[in-house]
């Protein structure tokens, strides 16, 4: 339980003990660590395996940019692969372990890999994973996918939830280092509205990291002042534990927040909250990253980056060593030195700017010497290593921009190619030392709040002095033999890019994907610009003449978790609830999801021993009694106005001027390239009201295109649309019986065939008041109605129309007999109106009037669509009866083989009949209609079945059309 | 993206359903058109790289049909307009 290298000093809790658990073994930090601290004050140094040469790998960075230290963090369904040891908040409790290796860590057996480097190379993929063909299968996809990736999925769903939120302020300002701090203490106190984010738990930067003062006091001190302040502000929000992962259009951002990550549980809260955050102004003050040198064996265990060393001793009061070489090419990296030997910690100085180097290390499972270009070996146990800082430009990237060289800095800065609302400060923008930062930030938060309409007194601008600033281009000991590490969570190292120039792969684009330099979890944060170094060598260019690869979101990795929110199993996608659900799971429905509803897809009575016998003695109820069914999904539009026929007329491709009041019309819709889209019934209330049905499926988009058409085809039509499908409850009540029970129900109407014939509507109301619209249309073919009552009377109706019908023996009926019924009557539906089907095809071409324009009469009057051996929808029967049909069979010509080439059409809709003792269907058949009483074979290799059927009407059942009249 | 509709002030794009380019509200009466004629206006748009003008529907609002003119290039968006007023501007008025 000791911690060895903790030292004095740094912003952690002392007073309290949080033990935690690496690889099984308990150890304990304090509060203010990270996972990655904890370990080091642990001595625990050797944390991963490399990705492919699966080489032992230690703590790199001090922030999200790590790329070695990937660990699996918790148990059970709430473990996470992947997680950057450095960015993990140490909690009590805590268990993590390492990833990526067979075997214990310290002895990996897939360490093997590292003695095939020389066959693992770039694009060792494409090269030996091409022949034998047969192998790939067999050999190489399995052994690639049991070693590709570094940590493990659970395999269980995600127990956390997530949200997402919406923020609106006048300034975002991303980061809170002094930059950020700064320009919100100035845009805070002048009125703006401002959301000052950052990822870390901490605010203040490498304020807390350095030994740097502000206004005279510790650096630390004055970003804890300066918080204190801000968050006193009520026109500030302060988010810490934010990342801020990308740029997207007009001013609005996507930040990822970690609310429950740093607690051992989350206890009901959302573990991560997604933000989208609107701004009318953002300042990116991101600050910059180091980035390494490149040099024999840099990548053991305890080879840092230095600023990542001063992190450690600084602010967690670690000592990632006790002898460490410092190996910078800038005057930054030096300061290394001063603050270590300020912690009694021996350093040696090896300046790349005096032409020393570090050409190799030794130490498998931890650096213990290295040696210098001068020869001289010396013992270490660290190495800070410095190759200068790459300004943080990822979000000013996002919009394509495309960042410009500074020499004098040796990195990219940002271009005027900014998002719009984008201004970039301190070292974001290449403005690398802390008083000119802290100016900046706060000009720019000054400038900005003023621009915004916040013109207060900002205060003073905290003071720092700079500190000197000289960088040395020099990236990689060149003619290293031994390896040297350019991406370290990739292995890709200076040959195999010099490779990837050799072959051939030399835009930096290409050199990403042939070496994987840059990609996954860290995105190359430490190692692209040092990649384009080598590149720009190699290839005789500068580096801004290499350029960067293009910058997109996330910046840093997001959960799928955080980006699915509260959508996730059945929230996915809610589906709604019919007006007589309750009534119908009081009553042993059996539910369907049917495009956003459920339904009731049959109603299982005692005795019934599977779903077949429930749909047909509900299909018989309809046919000899009466039967009701729940039709309230259909989309239900209200059209009014002086208008509403001749709109109706221009959007049916069938007449609908002349349609009387109180009646209802069939309609068909085309869609403008002249195939079917929907249909449905439309009643005419009065002159000027009519009130429209669509099918369930096209309930939205029909309504949305009626939309269209009115605003901008139309415009001065005078006519005026309602969506009013959640608004009625409707129940088609079928059979013969239906007369008699709906009299019963209805107040004041004559319900005989006389005064309200086939196709009759009216308004009415029924049991006493209740208002209601009663439609004689027919789905079954039987004598049929649909009554509609206002939603909230859904449940009762339901109740009411079975009391009353009990005594004609009345039955519910789900969608499985409506679909048998439908079927035996000859309507088409959903797997008749395919997208690909015309009028023509589904026999109903007569209706399309030509004598008027309509949506999609033109185009439905184009030749091939008019072809008289084109496809028609026609009924077929078993030529044995006792044969049930198959949907989705191909229809053949006896005698012709079994192909496409000789393929006559298929099979839509199948049911078994329970009026007529055997199965039915429909199908599309070319030239159908001429072929009646014609044996056709069905043939459907795919449920391996081969039969003869008949053709025959597709009307099964009453072809004149007896009963529905009746 | 925010579209500034022109009643209801700026809204998220995603209450908004596209259609496609403002060319759909020339639709050529289907009595007198010409094959070729009614062919483009249901097949062919252009696909410019950099101002479009096109149609939006805000569908989760209102349900206003927008003409909404968007740089695809930068998504900016310099003008917003009712289509039903585009449309009788137009001559698609009686």
């Amino acid at each position: 339980m000791s911690q060895p290298n903790r030292i004095d000093g740094g912003q952690i809790d002392r007073t309290h003990s949080l033990k935690f658990q690496w690889n099984e073994r308990w150890m304990s930090g304090h509060p203010g660590d990270t996972l990655a601290s904890a370990l080091l004050a642990n001595g625990v140094k050797l944390v991963g395996r490399s990705f492919k040469y699966h080489r032992p790998r230690g703590i790199f960075s001090a922030g999200s940019e790590e790329p070695n230290a990937l660990v699996q963090l918790r148990k059970g369904a709430a473990q996470e692969p992947n997680t950057r040891a450095t960015t993990v908040e140490l909690f009590d409790g805590l268990y993590a372990t390492s990833q990526n290796h067979r075997g214990s860590l310290e002895w990996d057996l897939m360490a093997a890999n590292d003695l095939l480097a020389p066959f693992l190379s770039a694009g060792f993929y494409y090269k030996t994973f091409m022949w034998p063909k047969a192998f790939w299968e067999k050999l190489y996809e399995p052994v690639i996918r049991a070693s590709a990736g570094l940590g493990r999925l659970s395999m269980w769903p995600d127990p956390d939830t997530y949200d997402h939120g919406y923020l609106h302020c006048d300034l975002l300002i991303i980061g809170a280092g002094p930059t950020g701090l700064a320009a919100a203490l100035a845009a805070g106190r002048s009125g703006a509205r401002v959301i000052l984010a950052d990822e870390d738990f901490t605010p203040g930067g490498r304020l807390n990291a350095e030994t740097y003062e502000v206004s005279d006091t510790p650096g630390s001190a004055w970003a804890e002042n300066a918080v204190a302040e801000l968050a006193a502000m009520d026109n500030v929000r302060l988010m810490t534990r934010t990342t801020v992962y990308g740029a997207y259009d007009h001013g609005i951002y996507g930040a990822l927040e970690r609310c429950t990550d740093h607690l051992a549980k989350s206890d009901g809260k959302p573990r991560q909250v997604l933000w989208r955050i609107y701004s009318k102004r953002a300042l990116l003050a991101a600050g910059a990253i180091e980035r390494s040198i490149a040099f024999g064996n840099n990548d053991r265990p305890g080879i840092m980056l230095a600023g990542a060393v001063r992190a450690y001793v600084n602010r967690f009061g670690v000592a990632p060593g006790r002898h460490v070489a410092v190996f910078t090419n800038n005057e930054d990296g030096l300061r290394t030195a001063v603050d270590l030997r300020a912690k009694e910690i021996e350093v040696t100085e090896v300046d790349a700017r005096k032409g020393d180097m570090i050409v190799d290390t030794k130490g498998r499972k931890g650096v213990h010497s290295v040696i210098l270009s001068n020869g001289r070996t010396v013992p270490v146990d660290c190495v800070a290593v410095s190759g200068g800082w790459s300004p943080t430009v990822a979000l000013a990237c996002h919009h394509r921009g495309r960042p410009e060289w500074r020499e004098d800095i040796e990195g990219f800065v940002p271009a005027d190619d900014l998002p719009p609302g984008m201004t970039v400060a301190g070292a974001a923008n290449g403005t690398m030392t802390l008083g000119a930062c802290l100016s900046d930030g706060h000009e720019r938060g000054v400038a900005l709040a003023a621009e915004l309409g916040a013109h207060g007194s900002s205060g003073a601008v905290a003071l720092a002095s700079d500190e000197t600033f000289e960088i040395k281009p020099f990236w990689h000991v060149a003619d290293a033999k031994p390896r040297a590490w350019v991406d370290l969570q990739n292995d890709v190292t200076t040959k195999d890019v010099r490779q990837s120039h050799a072959e051939g792969f030399r835009s930096v684009e290409h050199l990403k994907r042939y070496t994987t330099l840059g990609m996954a979890t860290d995105q190359g944060k430490t190692a692209n610009i040092l990649g384009l170094a080598v590149m720009a060598e190699t290839s005789g260019k500068t580096i801004p003449e290499t350029g960067t690869t293009i910058f997109r979101p996330p910046y840093n990795p997001v959960a799928i978790g955080a980006f699915a929110g509260r959508a996730r199993g059945k929230d996915f996608r809610p589906y709604r609830l019919t007006p007589s659900h309750k009534w119908a799971e009081e009553n042993g429905a059996d539910f369907v999801e049917t495009g956003m509803w459920l339904r009731a897809q049959w109603f299982k009575q005692p005795g019934e021993k599977g779903w077949r016998d429930s749909v047909d003695r509900e299909a018989a109820a309809v046919r000899r009694s009466v039967g009701i069914c729940d039709v309230s999904t259909l989309g239900k539009i209200d059209i009014q106005g002086r208008d509403a026929a001749e709109f109706l007329n221009r959007i049916y491709s069938n007449p609908f001027l002349k349609l009387p009041v109180g009646k209802v019309r069939y309609g068909l819709m085309l869609r403008e390239d002249g195939i079917a889209y929907d249909d449905g019934t439309t009643a005419r209330l009065s002159e000027n009201h009519f009130v429209m049905t669509t099918t369930t499926a096209n309930a939205i988009t029909v309504f949305r295109n009626m939309e269209f058409a009115r605003q901008c085809l139309w415009p001065d039509l005078d006519v005026h649309l309602i969506s009013t499908t959640d608004g009625w409850a409707q129940f088609a009540v079928a059979g013969p019986k239906s007369r008699p029970l709906l009299q019963k129900v209805v107040d004041d109407l004559d319900l005989s065939n006389d005064t309200f014939p086939f196709m009759a509507c009216t308004e009415c109301s029924v049991f006493g008041g209740t208002p209601a619209r009663l439609f004689r249309i027919s789905f079954s073919g039987e004598l049929a109605y649909e009554i509609a009552v206002p939603a909230r009377f859904g449940d009762s109706m339901i109740r009411g129309l079975m009391a009353a019908g009990e005594e004609f023996d009345a039955v519910p009926y789900g969608t499985e007999a409506l679909g048998v019924l439908r079927i035996e009557k000859g309507h088409a539906a959903g797997n008749e109106l395919t997208g690909q089907t015309t009028a023509q095809n589904l026999g109903l071409g007569g209706m399309v009037s030509k004598k008027k324009d309509a949506i999609g009469l033109k185009l439905s009057e184009r030749v091939e669509m008019n072809r008289h051996d084109d496809l028609r929808l026609v009924g077929f029967k078993p030529k044995d009866r006792a044969v049930l049909l198959t949907a989705g069979a191909h229809f053949l010509t006896p005698g012709d083989p079994a192909d496409m080439a000789h393929d006559q059409g298929w099979m839509t809709s199948v049911a078994y009949s329970p009026e007529l003792g055997h199965s039915v269907g429909l199908g599309y058949l070319k030239r159908g209609g001429e072929r009646m009483g014609e044996t056709v074979r069905a043939y459907s290799p795919v449920r391996n079945q081969d039969i003869m059927v008949e053709v025959c009407s597709p009307h099964h059942i009453d072809p004149v059309g007896e009963r529905q009249r009746g | 993206m925010i579209i500034d509709h022109p009643l209801l002030g700026p809204r998220d794009a995603a209450e908004f359903v596209y259609k496609g380019d403002a060319s759909l509200i020339h639709r050529p009466d289907g009595m007198t058109a010409t094959d070729d004629e009614m062919h483009d206006y249901v097949y062919l748009r252009d696909n410019p790289a950099g101002e479009h003008r096109e149609l939006w529907y805000h569908e989760q609002g209102d349900r206003s049909w927008l003409v909404v003119t968007r740089n695809t290039l930068t998504h900016e968006i310099s003008k917003v307009e009712l289509a039903r007023d585009v449309a009788r501007a137009e001559g698609r008025g009686q």
